[in-house]
């Protein structure tokens, strides 16, 4: 194989509010069965990436029990493997990553004893179908020293969260600005990577010795002059999830047939742990609308434009209006939930009601025991 | 996790050499060969442990997850007949946690031998034809175990009770009505559980303790009972080895299993354990925690259900998407139901289409079919199957797999149909109650 793949996932963003209390926002549940980090482990494993390694740091428990097996994704090979890469503490070392070329640099041995001629860097909260390899041809083409994956961003009120890109005719990017506060264009950078393997080492080398920690500021913006930073701009489905805004966004899109079939059936798979659980059930009470529900539900109420993740009980004479409901929540009789987001295993009192107001998403975390002693 | 923590069955001890000899002290047997014809054209290209049942599983995938969960985790499968779906559902056993170093799922085909070769010729015959596969593991204890039953059951509290009785044979048995018990083997136990008696099918039955055909051996006296009946004519367990050992006086004993334990042998008893997986709270409980059953689940996505969708009582697989009607049906992952569709009282598989605008009552239609638009399915006055009429009963329409009907026809009450149709097998667009288009396969 040409590349092997890094993940970064080791993220933590405020702007998911009390929804990154509980994991990295590559855990995240999205679109009923997956998690955020599956789409980048699938395009890894459907390009033929066989050696991936997943940097984390930020609440990686979630995470690590979705890798806890990487068969999943058909790594666990021989020649490859999905390897976990937190923090450690070493001879020379004791701090955590201090950013994304950090980490990068603190795993240097890993990229040292590869013999795979090219990285392809990735990060875990976005939701995407890639093949890596034309990336891969690309940059080789352009004899790139790193190749920018760049999309087109329609939406402008978030295009502060990103990198803004500009490019020259032929690709090149020529300026490159972190989330600026006035953008001037609106193609993205969306933290997908390409780039030689010792070229990433020598670079790693340099930043790690001018204490230098940032992917973004300090190479592609610090070297945008002296080395061949290409964009490689993408024109198919790319969503960032790491906002309360873009995340229940990006689940409502799984309502649209188009995007649903694009993921869903579209070749290739989006792969993800296999949690056996039981087929949805509908029973008497249950109406169902625009809706995507997963395995393991039991319905006995109203639903309507909403998505909902693995093994939710909805009890009866419940509505559920243009909501998220992540895996495993009880939601008690007679409750009215209307534009929110709700956190996994909790449990909704019977009798609740919970609604955003004024088109804001509410987050409703309320820790409730599902079964109540005495 | 939920389920309890077994202890590990499987130890080796050293010998003089560098190999250490393997030992486990119960492996199981699943007897899959079967065609099970009393499932009509839902067996006629897979064999009947593979026929999907309750929305996502396999029949096999019953014995197999309680194998697991009682810390069995050797198991070989016996297969036969039209085993290819059962190979790829199988493979090596990761669904059930059966991929292992040592011990695991092996598939066990009949295979070519020095001057002896022949197919499976009995359930007894089958087993006794992998004397090599169990000595390997060097077992205690062997459990015999069929793939055509719906249930969760504990093996190892079951050899706990052939331990304590210090049995030869214990034999899984299950309490039902008296009136009923002329339908199965019976056996008649003294107050000690020891088996006195076996009446098979008996018209005025003595007891009520019906034989489930799962049978713990202890592993030398089963493989002497199997040497010795080795040139038997289909050698079986409950016709040849089980009178055999009872006449030379081993201790058989019946160990009484008291939970939900279903034959899904006949179009009739499969199409009611299906449903009866719809009830408000069902009595096989599939949501339970404990006891969990596993499957191969190559269909992830959650399923769609539309804006004009209405689904009372039901249960929907993966994947499916949903822009019809569903009244009181079990529903595959991958299925598609078509807008202004309507799907009342049965049972759809994986994978297959149903067109728009096209009814469907009490039919149990198998993987990969593809229904047109504007069909009518079950319609008409009863009439008694033509070909088969003890098999295709009930009003239903049953349908195998890969088959294809074309749009606009109207289908009537006991019908069967395989293969892929066309409007030329339905005069003026019917097919009367009673009548088959089978178009694919043997003629089984």
């Amino acid at each position: 194989m040409r590349a092997l793949g890094i993940i970064l996932a080791g993220g933590n963003s405020s702007r998911m509010h009390e929804l990154s209390n509980k994991r990295a926002i590559a855990a995240m549940p999205v679109a009923g069965s997956y998690r955020a980090i599956d789409f980048a482990l699938s395009n890894m494993s459907n390009s033929h990436v066989q050696k991936v390694a997943v940097l984390t740091q930020y609440n990686s428990r979630s995470l690590n029990e979705h890798l806890s097996s990487s068969k999943w994704w058909d790594f666990g090979r021989k020649q490859g493997g999905l390897f976990v890469f937190p923090p450690t503490i070493t001879n020379d070392n004791g701090f955590w990553y201090r950013g994304t070329a950090d980490a990068i640099a603190q795993n240097l041995v890993f990229l040292r004893n590869c013999h795979e001629p090219y990285v392809v860097i990735a990060s875990g909260d976005c939701v995407y179908k890639l093949d890596y390899n034309k990336v891969l041809e690309y940059h080789i083409e352009k004899k790139a020293d790193i190749t920018v994956v760049t999309k087109e961003i329609s939406n402008s009120d978030e295009l502060a969260r990103f990198g803004i890109v500009e490019i020259s005719e032929d690709g090149r990017i020529t300026d490159f600005q972190e989330k600026p506060l006035s953008p001037t264009g609106n193609l993205v950078s969306t933290g997908i990577y390409v780039i030689r393997r010792r070229q990433l080492i020598e670079l790693m080398e340099q930043a790690a010795a001018e204490e230098r920690f940032d992917f973004v500021k300090d190479i592609l913006i610090r070297y945008k002059d002296v080395k061949n930073i290409y964009s490689y701009q993408m024109d198919t489905y790319w969503s960032n999830i790491a906002s309360v805004e873009s995340y229940y966004r990006t689940n409502m899109d799984f309502l649209n047939k188009d995007i649903r079939n694009y993921f869903y059936k579209e070749y290739p798979d989006v792969y993800s742990k296999i949690d056996d659980l039981p087929p949805a059930k509908y029973n008497p009470g249950a109406v169902v609308k625009n809706s995507l529900v997963s395995s393991g539900c039991i319905i006995n109420g109203v639903v309507e434009n909403s998505v909902l993740f693995k093994k939710i009980y909805v009890g009866n004479n419940c509505t559920i209006k243009n909501c998220v409901i992540l895996n495993d929540v009880h939601i008690g009789d007679n409750t009215y939930l209307e534009n929110c987001i709700v956190e996994s295993r909790d449990t909704i009192r019977p009798n609740s009601r919970h609604v955003g107001e004024d088109g804001k998403i509410k987050i409703v975390v309320e820790k409730n025991d599902r079964f109540p002693l005495g | 996790m939920y389920a309890r923590m077994r202890r590990n069955r499987s130890y080796y001890y050293k010998t003089q050499g560098v190999i250490n000899v393997i030992k486990k002290e119960m492996i199981a047997m699943l007897l899959a060969g079967g065609q099970g014809s009393r499932l009509g054209v839902l067996t006629s290209s897979i064999a009947k442990p593979a026929v999907a049942f309750g929305g996502k599983y396999r029949i096999i995938d019953f014995p197999l997850s309680n194998c697991i969960n009682s810390g069995v985790d050797t198991v070989g499968v016996l297969t036969q007949y039209q085993p290819l779906r059962l190979n790829t559902h199988i493979g090596i056993g990761i669904p059930w946690d059966l991929d292992r170093n040592v011990g695991g799922v092996s598939i066990l085909p009949p295979y070519e031998k020095g001057n002896n070769s022949e197919w499976y010729t009995g359930t007894a015959n089958a087993i006794y034809q992998n004397l090599k596969y169990m000595e390997y593991y060097n077992p205690e204890y062997v459990l015999i175990l069929g793939g055509d039953h719906i249930y969760k059951m504990d093996y190892e509290s079951m050899l706990d009770f052939h331990k304590q009785k210090k049995a030869d044979i214990t034999l899984a048995t299950i309490p039902v009505p008296l009136e009923e018990a002329s339908r199965f083997g019976v056996a008649i136990t003294d107050a000690d559980k020891r088996i006195t008696e076996f009446e098979e099918k008996p018209p005025q039955p003595r007891s009520n303790l019906a034989s489930m055909g799962i049978y713990i051996f202890t592993w030398k006296v089963l493989k002497e009972a199997l040497i010795t009946l080795s040139d038997r004519e289909g050698c079986d367990f409950g016709k040849h080895v089980i009178p055999y050992c009872h006449n030379r006086g081993d201790r058989i004993y019946a160990y009484e299993y008291n939970g939900y334990w279903k034959d899904v042998g006949t179009l009739q008893s499969y199409w009611e354990s299906n449903m009866e997986l719809i009830d408000l709270i069902p009595e096989f409980n599939l949501y339970e925690e404990f006891w969990k059953i596993y499957t191969k689940s190559d269909v992830i996505p959650p399923q769609y259900i539309s804006e004009k969708s209405v689904i009372e009582r039901a249960i929907i697989g993966e994947g499916a998407e949903i822009y019809g009607k569903v009244y009181n049906s079990v529903i595959g992952p991958g299925v598609i139901i078509g807008e202004n569709s309507v799907v009342r009282d049965s049972i759809i598989m994986k994978g297959t289409v149903i067109g728009e605008n096209t009814t469907v009552n009490k039919a149990i239609i198998a993987e990969n079919c593809f229904i047109g638009i504007n069909c009518e399915l079950g319609v008409f006055d009863e009439v008694p199957n033509s070909w088969k009429p003890d098999i295709y009963t009930n009003g239903m329409v049953t349908i195998g797999e890969n088959s294809i009907i074309p749009d606009r026809v109207r289908i009537g009450k006991n019908t069967a149909i395989f293969g892929g149709t066309t409007l030329d097998d339905y005069p003026r667009g019917v097919l009367a109650s009673g009548e088959n288009i089978i178009k694919a396969g043997d003629r089984v």
